[in-house]
């Protein structure tokens, strides 16, 4: 069986940057797996700006991002496969691929996976009525218009304010739909505040808040829906029932990380992040497995997304080239109030750690709030912070403690 | 002028059309959608129901049992995914367990294999089950198969050995001339035949009133279905019902055989070609579904839909000879265990038109269709890959299904030509994505292989354009 250092699976911003930052790490031996015919991933599809503002410092669409990294990873020689799919990892980190030259398996010393997430469907969230031609999620509409040229309806209406779903409201505009409104379930909206003024209000897109699709209408294809307000329990408030006709329904429901190749492997998985657990150098239950960018947490930013690969790729290089320390201790942490998710699930403790990164999601809008990290009874670590929303992933560094005598780390978000 | 038209392509027509290329004539189908299987057959359990159930003597029971002794060797020769995993029905109470041993009697007059499980055999068998399940009737000869493969390849199979398919073709009316029939279409077109064989499901009823006042009435119940990805293939092995009681005869709870599992369905009457879904039901078939497998994955859950059984106010099939028109063959009223019966009465049917017509036998009659190439492990799919490329193409990811698998099942008699053929047919666009990352791909390889533009590719009957309107752009 062929074999080779270190397989990334997935040639999107977080395949590549992992990719750069392994080879950067001293290691040669790499090959990454991407299934599409080009390099890029998603990014290739968003055509808008406001990519790299963080990472890059300058404006970018999301092709011209993906070039950047492109342009950095073939710099370096990285053998790398496109139009292939794995299609299978055992837990011995072999891993078996297929294109149209064969399937092949190959056994790694690490493994990246970088996979992206998937959209949730109006399947996941079980919206009653037909089944027509005409619902669609955001990122397949997109994908239509910006990569095949083609509308998938002129009287659009979109459930869900994540932001694919208000990129999509402007896109479709642009294009000369009518965007009729968009709905959200909760009493806020999930996307960045740029993309609310700049996909919504600059076009008079009206946002329903609290308000969901209850009824999807039409035989062969959609002609209408049902939206109705919804109370703080989420419960339906009947005489708020109202119909609109529309022949193009888009979903912006939510992501959620794509982890179909390791749920047949024995990985720890994370019910609260949809994915799988960590340890702080990225690497799930199963040594040599590491995981990053979308397929471990949905981020708010590519820009994110390419910090964290960057990492993840420095981590799987210390553990090919076997330069990790003994691990003396593990620790569990625990996602407290107010928290969706906490990554890492656990730390590895060894002599040389002295900081800890830990990335987190909450499930209301706090405007005053204190983290707090604690260790049992004993706080680690306070931090008062303003104006906390569920669409702003939260990170929170913690140094300067001994983690050796540290038996748990549990993190709150108390509201002042 | 044909021999025999079939009007209907549900799973009941297209096993009709199979069994009669058994034997030489001009056999034409006629099915109203852009695909065959697209009413009832299309939301369906899929359970290839033992035979224990329906009353001794009646119709269902004798083409239950036969159609599913039938079973594997059509599966086989069909190439038609299909597994015997057994059923469970469960009984929760000391009345239920004497409901069970009245079926049990039922099952021996039916000739099924049955027997009664106690509490450690039931929960030894199925560690999932709901501790609350106390007894069962388990019958080793139940099982499971693909109700769209089965009907799709029976059409093909048809067409293999001679049977023709006008596909988008409803019927509007039919008139009796001198010994013959003549039937006349939606779009203008008249077709002639001695026979004809009703087999238009939930529109059985209307159909025959073309010709005369029928003597059966289909009352639709609608069922809903809540679908699973796959996830554990030993969450739950059997198919589980529960013990029917003067309340209903509840949910049911079954893996499929694509490894996927299901709950479901209701029933309530409804409109013949109303298949919404609605929040109530998926309420109730939750909640029911629950007495079964406390623990459901509702995590897991990819599609919820809703077929309509075409029940008859008789409660029995009707498989008869109009008594006033001759030659007029209704096969209506073909509600659960239908798809279970479904070649026992294809057989049936095929028969009784042969002995009527004097039909030959069709020397050249070939059982078996075109085996889908498929790859149980790596050297098999580089084989598979040697052969033709484009299986190394995978172009659905949750599923895995390859441009070549897709490709195949267009280029076959009853082909895929629309997306949701190619999801029936092939399973890609099936998956936890729904088609989020494939069904562009899925359009292409259609176009290309159809001759079409891509714009000319339907989801599913022919006024369902997915690509619209070209953007300014273009």
């Amino acid at each position: 069986m062929k074999t080779v250092d270190l397989i990334i699976i997935g040639g999107g911003s977080a395949g590549l940057a992992s990719a750069i930052s392994a080879y950067d790490n001293g290691i040669n031996d790499i090959l990454l797996i991407e299934r599409s015919h080009e390099l890029g991933g998603i990014l290739n599809q968003c055509i808008h700006n406001g990519f790299g503002l963080n990472y890059f410092k300058e404006e970018l669409t999301g092709p011209e991002y993906a070039y950047k990294f492109i342009e950095e990873f073939n710099k370096r020689n990285i053998k790398f496969l496109l139009n292939t799919l794995v299609s299978n990892i055992k837990d011995d980190l072999t891993v078996t691929y297929v294109n149209e030259d064969g399937a092949t398996e190959v056994k790694a010393k690490a493994i990246i996976c970088a996979l992206g997430c998937n959209e949730r469907t109006y399947g996941q969230i079980m919206i009653p009525g037909d089944r027509p031609n005409g619902v669609f999620t955001a990122g397949l509409a997109q994908k239509y218009i910006n990569i095949d040229g083609f509308l998938v309806g002129k009287n659009v209406y979109i459930l869900g304010s994540g932001d694919i779903g208000l990129i999509m409201a402007r896109r479709m505009s642009l294009e000369g739909a009518n965007v009729i409104g968009v709905s959200e379930l909760m009493p806020y909206s999930n996307g960045l505040n740029r993309n609310i003024v700049q996909c919504l209000n600059d076009f008079n897109i009206p946002l329903r808040l609290s308000n969901t699709v209850t009824k999807i209408i039409g035989k062969d294809n959609l002609e209408a829906i049902e939206i109705a307000d919804v109370d703080e329990k989420f419960n339906i408030i009947e005489d708020t029932r109202k119909i609109i006709k529309c022949d193009a329904l888009l979903l912006s429901v939510g992501l959620y990380p794509f982890i179909n190749l390791l749920k047949k492997i024995n990985v720890k998985l994370y019910r609260n992040t949809k994915g799988v657990c960590i340890n702080q150098n990225y690497q799930t239950s199963i040594k040599g497995l590491f995981i990053t960018g979308n397929s471990l947490h949905v981020h708010d930013l590519v820009d994110e997304v390419s910090k964290e690969s960057i990492k993840v790729g420095k981590c799987a290089s210390n553990f090919i080239k076997n330069s990790e320390n003994k691990v003396l201790k593990t620790i569990n942490t625990t996602a407290g109030n107010n928290l969706v998710y906490l990554l890492p699930n656990f730390i590895d403790v060894d002599d040389n750690l002295s900081e800890v990164t830990f990335s987190f999601r909450i499930n209301k809008i706090i405007n005053k709030g204190t983290i707090v990290i604690r260790d049992n009874d004993k706080i680690l670590k306070k931090l008062n912070k303003m104006y906390m929303v569920p669409s702003e992933m939260i990170t929170i560094l913690l140094k300067d403690v001994d983690f050796k005598n540290i038996d748990s780390i549990r993190i709150d978000v108390v509201e002042d | 002028m044909y021999d025999v038209i079939i009007i209907g392509g549900g799973v009941i027509g297209c096993s009709v059309a199979r069994f009669l290329s058994q034997y030489k004539g001009n056999f034409l189908l006629l099915e109203r959608h852009n695909d065959v299987g697209e009413e009832t057959t299309n939301a369906n359990s899929g359970i290839v129901h033992s035979g224990y159930d329906p009353l001794p003597g009646t119709k269902k029971a004798y083409f239950n049992v036969k159609g599913c002794k039938m079973m594997p060797k059509i599966s086989e020769e069909l190439d038609v995914p299909f597994k015997k995993n057994g059923s469970l029905t469960i009984g929760f109470t000391e009345f239920d367990l004497k409901t069970l041993t009245s079926l049990l009697e039922r099952a021996k007059e039916n000739n099924v294999n049955a027997e009664i499980l106690n509490y450690d055999e039931l929960h030894k068998r199925e560690p999932n089950l709901n501790k609350e399940c106390k007894y069962a009737l388990y019958c080793k000869d139940a099982g499971i198969i693909s109700p769209f493969n089965l009907c799709v390849s029976f059409m093909e199979n048809a067409m293999d050995n001679g049977v023709k398919l006008n596909l988008n073709t409803e019927v509007i009316k039919i008139e009796k001339i001198d010994d013959f029939y003549r039937v006349f279409t939606k779009n203008n077109e008249i077709f002639d035949a001695k026979v004809l064989i009703n087999c238009t499901g939930t529109s059985s009823d209307l159909v025959t009133n073309f010709i005369e006042k029928p003597a059966f009435k289909i009352t639709p119940k609608k069922g809903v279905y809540i679908l699973f990805d796959h996830f554990d293939q030993n969450f739950v092995h059997s198919t589980l019902f529960m013990c029917p009681t003067e309340l209903g005869k509840g949910v049911l709870f079954s893996p499929t055989t694509s490894n996927n599992y299901f709950i479901g369905p209701n029933s309530v009457t409804s409109d013949r070609c109303d298949t919404s879904t609605d929040k109530n039901s998926f309420d109730y078939i939750k909640q029911e579904a629950k007495r079964l497998i406390p623990d459901l994955p509702l995590t897991e859950v990819i599609r919820e839909f809703a077929g309509v059984r075409a029940n008859n106010d008789s409660d029995d099939f009707i498989i008869e000879e109009s008594k006033t028109n001759k030659n007029f063959i209704n096969v209506a009223g073909i509600s659960s265990p239908g798809l279970a019966s479904s070649p026992a009465i294809g057989e049936y049917v095929a028969n009784y038109v042969k002995d009527k017509l004097h039909l030959e036998i069709n020397k050249e009659f070939n059982p078996y269709i075109r085996k889908h190439l498929k790859a149980n492990n790596v050297d098999e799919l580089n084989e598979l890959i040697k052969k033709d490329k484009k299986y190394g193409h995978i172009i659905c990811r949750c599923e895995q299904v390859s441009e070549g698998a897709i490709i195949d099942v267009i280029n076959r008699n009853c082909g895929a030509r629309t997306v949701k053929g190619v999801k029936k047919r092939i399973r890609a666009g099936f998956g936890k994505c729904q088609g989020t990352f494939c069904q562009d791909e899925v359009i292409k390889i259609l176009a290309r292989e159809l001759n079409l533009s891509i714009e000319d590719i339907k989801y599913s009957d022919v006024d369902t354009t997915i690509l619209k309107y070209q953007a300014k752009g273009k």
